[in-house]
């Protein structure tokens, strides 16, 4: 190889086909380094991020983990028996609705909080009042979905939560929060809004500031007040950012976290809480039907990949159109 | 005219007269705002205010966002539990090695493909790009690491999470911004990759590598699935993992307690709240410091991510 390398080296300036490649392989030469860093993050991802993706085989095996490896395994008699065995069972179908429920709840009910987070705090007049307000409002998003739903099971609590026994002072019924299916689904929701609207503020506040003065002064000449700059200036200003971010939020209507569904939800709960991440951990790895799960996880990577290449291709489209 | 007065006085900002109803919006918008902020403190303060409240105070529902009778008695409990110290201290631990090996992974994976010279870019690019749309899901995960025999061990909390690719583009493009003349110029004194990437990239990116050293920290601090699906020894149970069986009565936190009825069970909730306090007080620590520079991270990510 090096032998070839210098070969072409004096053939360089005279063809210009050969120097191409010869300079090619003299930067990799000299640069050799890099290649010695990448190897240790490539060894990453083929360890822990491709070769998992062997294993999902397994979704047309009949895999037992107890007597033979992925590979030993036999094929399904009929290869899609586990996708078929997943959209026959009552309970899949129930967790991909949930999934699909929840979801989309907290798109419609969450989605407006941070912009209107965000274009509140850009009217706020007092700077520093500002930067407070924005270190607390970011907070909740830093506390795992534990940690949430322990303060939730606290302050729920029928008993002693402090929210009922704010609500039984103005002389109110107990509610039960996190015992109720549909309440439980709106404490879900809520407390979504309470982790994540600040910080998803702040995309749509970068937004803000990247929006051109001169428009808000030609308002100004033109008498519009400050309802009127919102209105007319900024809302059509983060549009295209609001637009993206519900497309990228579509994209992702049946990607659920494994945390906030499990870590709130109970046996009283679970007709709406079970989704597919906890369904497919409690297939999985709790009841060992390997394949299902894998099945039930293939069919979900798959939906999730085909929305999430068409939400970046239809934003995309979107953004190059920039401000309609 | 009125309305000029009143826009220039806004650009102008602070000597200037300000119009009553600008003024009247103005304190609005930070009443508002002031209930956002109490709405985002409120549950922490009452969880706190419970964890150091006498058990009298509680069984009387007096307690609201200020401690009623004050006691460590809660704390002192936690504290007294071995299985939770150890617990704490397996998370500092595991959180530490963690942050440290993403960060190093995170670096070798960012300064290559940050290189102009690095032949095979938009190859590694795409190994990497492909893994954020793509992944294997649990089961597939769970049998690779039983495969590689890390099950129930501490590396199968470490390992797994090596880069974040999001991180990564972070980081990438943060080295993407410093300027070319100042790594031609030490490439002219003879300078090793290794040296530029030392000397030059990483001291000019150190808020950068705070940040995401922090994000790491957090995101390892707070993980729970993976040690839910990996792990069966209650040795390497973590503080989240522990917490969760706390609040959820799965584990006797109180064991010697249980004989008292109806006050150990109260007495209960304010053990409880000290446990969730005990794992959230860490990250409120940690947070004034991710907060200065994330806000950069996020619009960096959401732009190209």
């Amino acid at each position: 190889m090096q032998a070839q390398a210098t070969k072409a080296k004096p053939a360089k300036p005279k063809q210009p086909g050969t120097s191409e490649a010869a300079r090619k392989w003299k930067t990799i030469k000299s640069n050799y380094i890099l290649y010695i860093m990448i190897l240790f993050p490539l060894i990453f991802f083929i360890l822990f991020k491709y070769r998992p993706m062997t294993n999902i085989v397994i979704a047309f095996k009949d895999y037992n983990m107890f007597n033979k490896t992925v590979w030993e395994s036999p094929w399904a008699d009929d290869l899609f028996k586990y996708f078929k065995m997943a959209f026959g069972s009552a309970d899949f179908l129930r967790a991909l609705r949930n999934t699909i429920v929840l979801n989309f709840l907290d798109l419609l009910v969450g989605f407006p909080f941070p912009i209107i987070l965000a274009i509140l705090l850009n009217e706020v007049a007092f700077k520093r009042f500002k930067r407070f307000t924005q270190t607390i409002v970011y907070m909740p998003n830093f506390l795992s979905w534990i940690i949430i739903s322990g303060i939730a099971m606290q302050i729920f609590a029928p008993e002693n939560g402090i929210i009922n026994i704010l609500l039984s002072r103005m002389g109110m019924n107990t509610i039960p929060f996190l015992s109720d299916p549909v309440l439980w689904v709106c404490t879900y929701i809520l407390l979504g809004i309470w982790q994540s609207a600040g910080y998803n503020a702040i995309v749509y506040l970068a937004a803000i500031t990247g929006i051109n003065s001169e428009l808000y002064e030609a308002a100004e000449v033109d008498g519009a007040g400050r309802f009127r700059k919102i209105w007319h200036v900024t809302l059509p200003g983060i549009r295209p950012t609001i637009v993206v971010m519900l497309i990228l939020n579509l994209g992702r209507i049946l990607n659920i976290s494994f945390d906030r569904p499990y870590a709130m939800g109970n046996y009283m709960v679970r007709q709406y809480s079970d989704v597919i991440s906890t369904y497919v951990y409690r297939v999985g790895i709790e009841s060992q039907q390997f394949s299902l799960a894998t099945a039930v996880g293939l069919f979900q990577s798959l939906v999730c990949v085909i929305f999430l290449i068409a939400a970046n291709a239809i934003s995309e489209r979107l953004g190059e159109r920039g401000i309609w | 005219m009125e309305s000029r007065i009143s826009a220039a006085s806004k650009r102008g900002s602070t000597g200037m007269v300000k119009s009553k109803t600008n003024k009247i919006v103005d304190l609005l918008v930070a009443f508002i705002c002031l209930i956002a902020v109490v709405v985002c403190l409120f549950p922490i303060l009452n969880v706190a205010a419970t964890s150091l409240s006498a058990e009298l105070a509680i069984i009387n529902r007096q307690v609201f966002i200020w401690p009623v009778g004050l006691t460590l008695d809660a704390y002192k409990s936690v504290f007294a539990d071995k299985s939770m110290v150890r617990s704490l201290l397996l998370t500092v631990v595991l959180t530490l090695v963690s942050a440290g090996f993403s960060m190093l992974m995170t670096i070798l994976c960012a300064y290559p493909l940050s290189q102009k010279k690095f032949v095979g870019r938009g190859f590694f690019n795409t190994v990497v790009i492909v893994t954020m749309y793509f992944n294997a899901g649990i089961i597939p995960d769970y049998l690779n690491i039983k495969r590689l025999g890390l099950l129930d061990s501490f590396w199968s909390l470490v390992l797994p999470l090596g880069i974040s690719v999001f991180n990564m583009i972070i980081l990438k493009s943060f080295f993407q911004g410093i300027p070319d003349s100042l790594q031609e110029s030490a490439e002219l004194d003879g300078a090793s990759h290794w040296t530029i990437l030392f000397k030059i990239y990483l001291p000019l990116s150190t808020s950068a590598l705070a940040t995401l050293t922090l994000f790491y920290a957090v995101g390892r601090w707070n993980g729970f699935q993976d040690v839910r699906t990996y792990i069966s020894s209650p040795a390497l149970y973590t503080i989240q993992f522990k917490l969760y069986q706390i609040v959820n009565n799965l584990s006797s936190l109180d064991a010697n307690m249980e004989g008292v009825a109806a006050t150990a069970n109260l007495a209960k909730e304010s053990m409880k709240s000290a446990s969730i306090m005990f794992a959230t007080i860490p990250i409120l620590i940690v947070y004034p410091w991710i907060q200065k520079y994330f806000v950069s991270g996020v619009t960096v990510g959401a732009v190209k991510g």
